[in-house]
């Protein structure tokens, strides 16, 4: 019998595959398919401190093996999620993890001591990478002194796991992970998706309504391979993974360039039992390669 | 929140309708779920770097006793073109089924079904499901020309049939809103209507105006089709809401429009 478990600071997750946020929702649309208690964990739909209704219609376009959104971050705000939707799934047996965002310093921190007082909600995700919002959100994550900032006050008010989710828009990430780690992030999560855009050549028009939206999905996953492993040599904290993971196959690699757990995002969007697939294939993969843990695999590639 | 499902389906027929659209007829190795009208399926067209995500589609027929389900598909760009090109035999991902359906009229309801383009496979399905006598139920079919109407006449005993062409070419001549029988829409206690947006919002003005119950179903781009992604929402009175979850179809009270 192989062991999935990894660990994520003070996260214990049963095997090292989370779906990543904004991929499935508040965890109940993926129980109309399955048991959600099979996976790693769940990143839920990124959540802000008041309503916010994202950005107009068209938010999504097909590209070469992806998809460019520009949903801007649409839900109901920390109260309506804490009052209407916490209540339904805190039970569901797999750590559920609150995407945090916004505008302000203030609000992050806001939203931070909201989720502190659930029970049910061991760690949260630090969204300082969102590329479609016009305030805040990937204005945190592309500088060193705003990520840090961010970082050290919403540290100081959240005790549990504090994991925060990187973007790939940026000269050098490792300079960013290396920040956040330093103002006592205990995990980074990388990549959020890079910024693009699609033009309509025919009409001569955006096919977003944003113009520009965030690029997901297999067509990103060489560059998230490699930024992974470039953070992962360049700080002690947890990585976790993620940019296009499709299969056990691509789950793995991220793993062997050095994440502890990793995130499926846009695949489930294809798919919803993607994710159930993998964590079956990193078990096979494990037998075969007769390796007792999943967590052998981080950072264990061969030079 | 209700159950669906990822399941591969055989293709036991495709065969073209006209020149644009195409039907096709999927089996299931499993009993199928109950699937209604309005509802709709998310196909894995092809799994390519083209065409990445899946493609929905409403459903137009099924048959619980042989476990089959019929789309219409209409070529609209390259997913649709693809799976239009896919033969007798092959396998086929599907995710269903998604969606709200229409409600149901009630017996002493007179109704109205109004279809255009591909809009056609819903309507045609609700004509089947009302549980009312013919009399009781017009369907009006829109195109641009005779051509573009597909055969329908099996529905019949459903509704009376009545056509629309922009040439004139079948039935009566402009949009399905110019067709004669809007000078009595007040003898209709109930509208529904699927089709191109501009078809389906001259339809809910008139609706609207008279005050007559009206439901559309709406397509939007989409890519996951159960509710993660919300990248099809509609601006509604309830804010933007997914229309593969909340919709696609909508009273249309609920709409902006």
């Amino acid at each position: 019998m192989v062991d999935l478990n990894v660990k994520i600071h003070d996260l214990d997750l049963k095997n090292p595959v989370m779906t990543a946020s904004g991929t499935s929702g508040f965890a109940e649309e993926l129980t109309d398919f399955y048991d959600v208690g099979q996976l790693g964990g769940l990143l839920l739909k990124g959540t802000t401190l008041k309503n916010r209704d994202g950005n107009a219609y068209p938010r999504m376009a097909e590209t070469a093996s992806g998809m460019l959104n520009a949903v801007g971050l649409q839900n109901k705000g920390v109260d309506y999620f804490i009052e209407n939707i916490y209540p339904r799934i805190k039970d569901y047996n797999t750590p559920l993890i609150v995407n945090v965002n916004g505008s302000t310093v203030e609000e992050y921190i806001a939203v931070t001591e909201k989720v502190n007082e659930l029970d049910k909600i061991p760690a949260i995700e630090l969204n300082i990478s969102c590329p479609n919002v016009k305030e805040g959100g990937m204005s945190f994550g592309i500088s060193c002194p705003s990520a840090e900032a961010v970082t050290r006050e919403v540290r100081r008010v959240y005790d549990k796991t504090l994991i925060v989710k990187l973007s790939p828009n940026v000269t050098d990430i490792t300079e960013i992970a290396k920040a956040v780690e330093g103002q006592g992030a205990d995990s980074v999560s990388l990549v959020n998706t890079f910024l693009g855009m699609s033009i309509d050549s025919e009409k001569r028009i955006p096919l977003l309504s944003t113009v520009t939206g965030g690029l997901s999905g297999p067509a990103i996953k060489p560059i998230a391979l490699r930024m992974v492993w470039q953070v992962y040599n360049a700080v002690k904290i947890p990585v976790i993974g993620m940019g296009g993971i499709m299969n056990a196959a691509d789950a793995i690699e991220f793993m062997l360039a050095g994440a502890t757990a990793v995130q499926v995002g846009t695949a489930i969007f294809k798919n919803p039992f993607i994710p159930l697939q993998i964590i079956e294939g990193i078990k096979e993969y494990l037998e075969r390669h007769k390796i007792q843990s999943a967590s052998e695999l981080t950072g264990c590639l061969q030079m | 929140m209700s159950r669906k499902f990822v399941e591969e389906f055989k293709v036991v027929k495709n065969i073209a309708l006209n020149s644009s659209n195409f039907l096709i007829k999927l089996l299931s190795k499993k009993a199928l779920p109950q699937i209604a009208p309005g509802q709709f399926v998310n196909v894995e067209v092809e799994n390519s770097k083209e065409i990445f995500l899946r493609r929905p589609f409403s459903v137009f027929e099924v048959d619980y006793t042989q476990n089959t389900m019929s789309l219409i598909v209409k070529i609209l760009g390259r997913g649709s073109k693809k799976l239009t090109e896919i033969e007798e035999g092959d396998t086929i991902n599907i995710v269903y089924p998604l969606g709200k359906s229409f409600s149901y009229p009630e017996k002493e309801d007179k109704v109205l079904l109004i279809g255009g383009g591909s809009g056609v496979a819903p309507m045609l399905f609700l004509a089947k499901e009302t549980g009312l006598v013919k009399e009781n139920v017009d369907i009006i079919l829109g195109a641009r020309s005779k051509e573009e109407h597909i055969d329908v006449s099996d529905y019949a005993k459903y509704g009376n049939l009545h056509y629309t062409t922009e040439d004139g070419s079948l039935g009566e001549k402009g949009f399905v809103t110019h067709h004669s029988i809007f000078e009595q829409i007040n003898n209709y206690s109930k509208i529904y209507a699927c089709g191109p947006d501009a078809m389906m919002k001259a339809v809910a003005k008139i609706a609207q105006t008279e005050g007559i119950f009206c439901e559309v179903s709406l397509e939007n781009l989409m890519a996951c089709g159960f509710g993660v992604c919300l990248c099809c929402i509609e601006p509604t009175q309830k804010g933007n809401l997914c229309i593969c979850t909340e919709g696609p179809v909508f009273n249309i009270k609920e709409l902006k429009w």
